[in-house]
């Protein structure tokens, strides 16, 4: 990674006036070049004014004063200030785009964070399983956010990392950061001074509310964080649980819970039916029989979906074996499922 | 080169009455709403583009005041009314404000004053531009009080096919707007190219009718982009023809290449006009010839082909790949030095002047402060590095309001102040044309110079609610706005009273060498008796103050080249 070092100036007036804190690695490189361009302009800015000014009183009209003939053009002096001009924003654009590519290429063993932009709300996904509404991150690894849409446009954007990208429907974006502090200390929130994470593209009603929360651990309390967000089924109530899992497992492919009965769903949608009764077709047989969905006609169904094929609909559900979805875990989805109302 | 001679109809109920002019000539409702003259099209576009500043203005304060509190001010504007609120602020500055401004009303009335001539190249097509405009208006402001757009000014895909609001309505609007830009601009090209006088050569045409030249041809080019992706648009959302909708296979990004396709080169039509005056009122005001005029009138054309091939550099966080963002931060670069050629140029002019700090050069003065920092800070968001952090905050919002109302606004009043006397006949007062010169300056700064701050501190743009943090920026911002409110209003209301009370102008109050000083103020119904003699246009030698007429006449005497005896 290339370094903008010589441009490295940090003044206190623009650390404290002009920018949050340098929390990622890329902070330092971009408030300097900031910076860089910053006294540039304010130099440029002063001989302009300056000279304005001194011309604006020493040949203010008053009596006894008059315009004096001067050259109406000055190749030379014209070409110079054309000249001087070019080269420093050729060396602004040239550190301008050598800071941005590092920004956009992460390094192969980033830790990766799926990023899923909605209306009006951030989620996150962890390599673990885990997934949470607030970020969590490792001080001192790099992170790669790998950026997906579920509607209009939206952008990820961290003050405090200099970092911000687009999420776009249809299509995958991302960025990356290595956070350089932490925001506290334990696995707990509290205590920590989290950074904020903005919606920065308009995306209607409720955009400005489109914010989230960054917090940054050590890194083995980031693991212990990780571990325990993902074991949610012991954290979490059973319904909510089951809900995560549903979506998870990937029962959502085939299942409908808003009572959607069309084919594209490959199964019969789930809500609303916690002991009603259906007609089912019992391995081997032909003649259909009723079964209300119970506890044991869930369990049997997720386990073994050949034993009862529910009539009208073809076989072909996933069998998930214990090693796919444990006992602990078809207790919390039936209980998303008794939680699961008919849709009207 | 082919002289086209315009169209002599002459208004409803003219009257040959030679102490007339433009404005007495003849009475009536009809005698306005139908006429050809470039003076009246010229004058009604005023009224209506300041109709739509005042809109646009109320509606910023009504913004502006929402935010001193972080979780907003009034109760009864809501996020939703919030969204509203800056999407209508946006497009109608944009729209009906600031790109008409400059060109169809100053251009309109100066343009062919200063070729000598007695009209545009098409009045008929002129009128036309200006109902289009007045049609358009209209289909806006049903757009805001229908179902009221929420899109922001800029119309972004996916969120614009699906709002509930009336994106058509405003679509339409800015459609037939479009269209009345274009006439605009293509009667211009025509007038500039065809109807100069002889002796006026390319490079003898006063630097504001360069500027407008090459404002003109930008309209023309890139306004029917502007118009085909917005039909685009209206086709996705009736139709659903799955071009910019991601759920039909469409790209939602497409639709920002065409959208700053045009707006990007829209920000030099609004822009390059109030360089223009810029020039007119370096020289005038400090009786010195333009420095560098070729510089100059190359540098408007520079930017305006330039200017066509920058407009990635709204999108460098899109998602586009990094080389073409390498690509467009480059190019946006070097657009960046025309722009500080003519600021360097207009100092350069006053040295070893004779400074008049009459009102409009009091603009012209605030225009270079506060156009250095619209155009100083632009490098920071062409710095591929440093506008990843400040994209979509208030720092491009502070940006370009000192660019566009810094620059163009202020141009634009400078402008109106010193061709007042010339369009309505008389002088305003010096004294309160200063004080609210100097209202605005502070009141601006204050508005926008907190911005700044805040944005790279991390505040995005287009937030109805915010993080407490922020507050004080916000606060000394809204504070700001309503001095610029007061300013504003004042500076409008001291050349409105000079209607009523103002001294009788002279033909020539200022001094100045180009065309349209050479006609009476007002200048009569055919604008000038005899063709005016082609001069330099910055050639002020055989100007002298004369007391008695209290303006400068032409000393007979002194006149070096002069032959012009009639
Ligand atoms: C590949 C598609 C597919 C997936 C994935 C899938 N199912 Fe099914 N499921 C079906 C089909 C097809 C049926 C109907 C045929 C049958 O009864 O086997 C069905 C039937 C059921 C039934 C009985 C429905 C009734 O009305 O009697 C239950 C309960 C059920 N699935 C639960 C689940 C759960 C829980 C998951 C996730 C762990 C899941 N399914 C994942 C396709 C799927
Ligand atoms: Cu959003
Ligand atoms: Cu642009």
């Amino acid at each position: 990674m290339a370094h903008i070092t010589g441009l490295d100036m940090h003044s206190i007036l623009a650390d404290t006036l002009f920018f949050p804190p340098e929390r990622s690695t890329f902070a330092g490189d971009v408030d300097g070049l900031f910076n860089f361009i910053y006294y540039l302009c304010l130099f440029f800015f002063v001989l302009i004014i300056a000279a304005m000014t001194y011309f604006a009183i020493k040949y203010c009209a008053r009596p006894g004063h008059s315009e004096k003939p001067s050259p109406s053009h000055n190749e030379s002096l014209e070409i110079t200030w054309s000249v001087i001009p070019s080269i420093l924003v050729g060396v602004i654009f040239f550190y301008g785009f050598t800071g941005y590519l590092n920004m956009r290429e992460a390094p192969e063993d980033a830790y990766e964070i799926q990023v899923y932009a909605k209306k009006w709300q951030w989620s996150f996904k962890y390599p673990n399983g885990a997934e949470t509404t607030e970020l969590h991150l490792p001080a001192g690894k790099p992170v790669k956010f790998l950026e997906q849409s579920a509607d209009v446009l939206h952008s990820f954007y961290i003050p405090a990392f200099r970092i911000k990208m687009d999420c776009v429907p249809g299509r995958y974006t991302s960025t990356w950061a290595i956070p350089n502090a932490t925001t506290g200390s334990g696995i707990s929130i509290d205590g920590h001074q989290p950074y904020h994470l903005f919606c920065a593209e308009y995306c209607g009603q409720q955009h400005s509310q489109m914010r989230a929360l960054v917090y940054v651990h050590e890194p083995a309390e980031f693991e212990a964080w990780a571990e325990k967000e993902a074991n949610f089924l012991e954290t979490k109530p059973p319904a909510e649980a089951g809900a995560i899992l549903f979506q998870r497992k990937g029962c959502v492919q085939c299942h409908s819970v808003t009572g959607d009965r069309s084919t594209k769903y490959l199964g019969p949608p789930l809500n609303g039916q916690w002991g009603t009764e259906r007609d089912v077709i019992p391995r081997g047989s032909s003649t259909p029989e009723k079964v209300m969905m119970d506890e044991n006609y869930v369990r049997e169904s997720i386990r073994q979906p050949m034993a009862k094929i529910v009539q009208g609909r073809k076989p072909g559900m996933t069998v998930f074996t214990p090693s796919l979805l444990n006992d602990k875990q078809i207790t919390a989805i039936i209980a998303y499922l008794k939680s699961l109302k008919d849709e009207k | 080169m082919a002289t086209i001679t315009p169209d002599t109809q002459i208004d409803i109920g003219h009257n040959d009455d030679p102490n007339s002019n433009y404005l007495t000539s003849s009475r009536g409702f009809l005698s306005w709403a139908l006429t050809l003259d470039h003076k009246r099209i010229g004058v009604m576009y005023l009224v209506g583009i300041f109709g739509a500043f005042f809109l646009g203005g109320v509606l910023a304060l009504l913004l502006r005041l929402q935010l001193l509190m972080p979780e907003g001010t009034f109760s009864f504007i809501s996020l939703d009314r919030y969204n509203q609120l800056f999407t209508l602020h946006g497009a109608v500055m944009t729209f009906l404000f600031i790109i008409p401004s400059v060109p169809a009303a100053l251009g309109n009335f100066v343009l062919p004053l200063m070729v000598g001539a007695k009209d545009v190249a098409f009045p008929r097509m002129n009128l036309a531009s200006f109902y289009l405009w007045v049609f358009g208006a209209i289909f806006f402001l049903i757009a805001l009080v229908t179902t009221q757009l929420d899109t922001g000014w800029t119309f972004y895909t996916p969120y614009s096919i699906e709002t509930q609001t009336n994106v058509i309505a405003a679509t339409c609007g800015a459609f037939i707007l479009g269209f009345s830009s274009i006439f605009t601009g293509l009667n211009f090209i025509v007038t500039v190219n065809t109807m100069r006088p002889p002796g006026m050569t390319w490079f003898k045409m006063p630097l504001f009718m360069w500027a407008i030249y090459a404002t003109a041809i930008i309209q023309v080019l890139a306004t029917p982009v502007l118009g085909i992706t917005l039909l685009l648009l209206t086709a996705e959302r009736v139709l659903h023809i799955g071009i910019f909708d991601p759920s039909m296979g469409g790209d939602p990004v497409l639709f920002q290449h065409f959208f700053w396709f045009y707006s990007h080169p829209a920000v030099y039509i609004m822009i390059l006009p109030g360089m223009g005056i810029m020039s007119e009122l370096m020289s005038v005001y400090s009786r010195k010839p333009i420095f560098g005029y070729t510089f100059i009138a190359y540098s408007s054309i520079a930017i305006a082909l330039l200017g066509f091939l920058v407009w990635g550099h709204h999108m460098f966080v899109s998602g586009q790949s990094p080389m073409s963002a390498v690509i467009f931060s480059g190019l946006t670069f070097s657009v960046s030095i025309p722009s500080a050629i003519k600021v360097f140029n207009w100092v350069a002019t006053m040295y070893k002047g004779n400074i008049n700090l009459a009102t409009p050069m009091c603009y012209a003065l605030s225009f270079i402060f506060l156009f250095s920092i619209g155009g100083l800070t632009g490098l920071f968001l062409g710095a591929l590095a440093t506008d990843i952090h400040l994209h979509d905050t208030y720092f491009v919002v502070a940006h370009f309001h000192y660019v566009m109302m810094g620059g163009t606004v202020i141009a634009f009043v400078g402008g109106l102040y010193h061709w007042w006397p010339k369009m309505f006949g008389v002088m305003y007062n010096e004294f309160w044309g200063r004080v609210f010169c100097a209202v605005v300056f502070i009141g601006f700064n204050l508005t926008f110079f907190p911005q700044f701050i805040m944005g790279s501190q991390g505040m995005p743009r287009r937030y109805a609610t915010y993080a407490p943090e922020f507050q004080l920026y916000h606060d000394l911002s809204t504070i700001g706005a309503l001095t610029l409110g007061i300013g504003m209003v004042g500076a409008i209301a001291v050349l409105v009273i000079s209607l009523f009370n103002g001294r009788k102008a002279p033909a020539n109050p200022w001094g100045a060498a180009t065309l349209e000083w050479t006609c009476t103020s007002p200048p009569p119904y055919y604008n000038f008796e005899h063709a005016p003699h082609v001069g330099s246009p910055y050639d002020y030698t055989g100007l002298k103050y004369d007391p008695q007429v209290g303006g400068y006449v032409r000393d007979p005497n002194a006149a070096p080249a002069s032959e012009s005896g009639h």
